[in-house]
């Protein structure tokens, strides 16, 4: 095997495969809204890629980011110096993401279910949790006004991916019409879900997510017994192409160069 | 000059900071208020409310310091170090005692500074619907449009006793200038009784007025001037230093082990006299790290009517 073929053999459950995924979801995409963690590599990667566009979004303020550096946080100064704009809160949540400005929320959680539901809130009790994970900070936000929502799941085991959330911090569009006579949230919810197997999909606003790819390597049984709920197949089940070198090389050489998310 | 508010740290924490107040101390991953956190873990206030949308490591500070009993907040974990460990400790183990905890999203988080400054009952906005952050904190309701759109979720208005935040400048009667990353500084210090602004530098009124677009908190909303250069450390201040991100990192074992963290309280806060030995202490050396380089804006005319 040559150097080049093993940069393109990463692991699927690699960052540099999960990110190349990731970038690969966002072509075509105008405006996205970027947590902290693997979706900053994947916005970054995207620029460089498949959408050179992209206007980035960032829950501190920061609107059409040029950072001359990886960014370590949403709120890095590297996002804030060469950016197009920055604004106010009442004007990054209430205009632009309220207003129904932002294609694609990009999130991480802990738990993500059937419909949708994610959880970054705690696993076991509520009063008493075992873990007590971040919480919302924006998610529950994003995920009501983004036109549509893509999840970045570092493990697919049935903890991650239960039939449904021990707690649901961000609703999907089928939880939130269970609460009558509100006012519906316009966002479609979450669109897909990139785990280290393969990629789920939500086709439907109202339906639940089913596999539509997966990655080298990777059988469809295994990842149904992975899945915390009988997990549908997509009419056609793909295989997800395999980063390209020049993806994990930018990633490597250009993006990442502290191997801050690469680990 | 007239109407100075300048004082210092020490007599401004001492004046508006006493025990059992709400507090909000904003800054969002920009210009948190540290120095005047660590202060506040040096004059040993007890039983406070923190309100910040973000906690940060300045919240675990002042959990293991035991200055806080409450904390009303939108995000448990710092931004990219992870966890929060004082905080989990006390949420998950009530270890050394619980801690109650408010929780919103950002938004609603903002939005509550928001119905404060505005004296507002409440504030509606579009998240909630389907979430169970409403069941988990009964303070976030619903109320029916007037108009027809259906039901919303509302959030209570926040009124600090006090809100203490960090910027790059002031002028001597407190109108409060700062770029980059601005939070939820302006609404909390007007839903806030009083307020207390640390500065990277105490500046002229000429410079504050040659660019009133920059003031955010004008000086009638503004009752403490405190010139704190590094104050934010180790957040940052854009174009004075940057971010030590390596603090944060050291941060994450030190948290771990409570032991260790109530040692660097000792150490670091009740072991330095105020935010001049704690930054001395830290070193020439890591401090010359943080510096940047400049990249100054273009500059814009406001005009003057000739007369």
């Amino acid at each position: 095997m040559t150097g080049d073929e093993t940069l393109s053999g990463v692991a699927p459950h690699s960052t540099e495969f999960l990110a190349s995924v990731a970038a690969r979801e966002l072509a075509g995409r105008r405006r996205v809204f970027a947590g902290v963690g693997l979706p900053t590599l994947a916005v970054d990667l995207a620029r460089r890629t498949t959408n050179p566009d992209v206007e980035l979004v960032y829950e501190s303020g920061v609107v059409g980011a040029h950072p001359e550096a990886m960014a370590e946080g949403i709120a890095d100064s590297v996002l804030v110096s060469g950016a197009e704009a920055m604004l106010g809160m009442d004007a990054l949540f209430g205009y632009v993401l309220q207003g129904g400005n932002v294609d694609v929320g990009f999130l991480g959680a802990a738990q993500v279910d059937r419909v949708g539901n994610l959880n970054t809130g705690l696993i076991g009790d509520w009063d008493r949790p075992t873990v007590r994970l971040p919480g919302s900070g924006g998610a529950c936000d994003i995920i009501a006004s983004a036109e549509e929502i893509v999840v970045v799941l570092r493990r697919h085991d049935p903890q991650a991916l239960p039939s449904e959330v021990d707690f649901c911090t961000s609703p999907s569009p089928v939880r939130a019409r269970q609460e009558a006579g509100f006012h519906q949230p316009s966002g479609f919810g979450v669109a897909a879900v990139i785990t280290p197997l393969g990629i789920l999909r939500r086709p439907d606003r109202y339906g639940e997510l089913e596999l539509a790819a997966v990655h080298p390597g990777v059988g469809v049984d295994e990842v149904r017994a992975a899945t915390g709920w009988p997990l549908r197949l997509a009419s056609d089940v793909a295989e997800t192409p395999r980063p390209s070198t020049e993806e994990v090389r930018l990633l490597r050489e250009e993006i990442d160069t502290v191997r801050l998310y690469l680990r | 000059m007239s109407g100075s508010k300048v004082t210092t740290l020490a007599d401004a924490v001492a004046t508006y900071v006493r025990d059992g107040m709400t507090v909000a101390l904003e800054g969002f991953g920009h210009l948190i208020p540290f120095a005047a956190g660590h202060e506040i873990i040096r004059q040993r206030r007890r039983g406070l409310t923190m309100c910040r949308m973000t906690p940060d490591i300045l919240t675990d500070q002042l959990l293991i310091a035991g200055c806080v009993d409450r904390l009303v907040a939108s995000f448990f974990a710092s931004g990219s170090a992870g966890s929060l460990h004082e905080i989990r400790r006390r949420v998950e183990h009530h270890d050394p005692k619980p801690l109650e905890t408010e929780e919103y999203s950002h938004y609603g988080m903002y939005c509550r500074y928001e119905a404060g400054a505005k004296r507002l009952p409440f504030q509606p906005l579009l998240s909630y619907v389907g979430s169970d952050l409403p069941r988990l904190n009964p303070r976030i309701r619903a109320v029916e449009s007037p108009y027809g759109e259906g039901t919303v979720y509302v959030v209570p208005p926040l009124n600090p006793d006090v809100t203490i935040v960090h910027a790059q400048r002031a002028d001597a009667r407190g109108n409060v200038q700062m770029w980059g990353i601005t939070g939820a500084q302006a609404p909390a210090a007007y839903a806030a009784a009083r307020v207390i602004v640390t500065v990277e530098e105490i500046v002229d009124p000429d410079v504050v007025r040659a660019d009133p677009n920059r003031t955010l908190i004008p000086a009638h909303a503004v009752d403490a001037v405190v010139p704190v250069p590094g104050g934010a450390h180790p957040s940052y201040a854009q174009g004075c230093y940057d971010r030590d991100s390596a603090f944060y990192r050291e941060w994450t074992p030190i948290s771990r082990d409570r032991e260790a963290a109530v040692a660097w309280i000792d150490e670091w806060i009740h072991g330095t006299a105020g935010h001049e030995e704690y930054l001395a202490k830290l070193g020439r050396q890591r401090w010359a790290g943080l510096q940047v380089a400049p990249a100054p804006s273009g500059s814009v005319s406001y005009g003057r009517r000739k007369a």
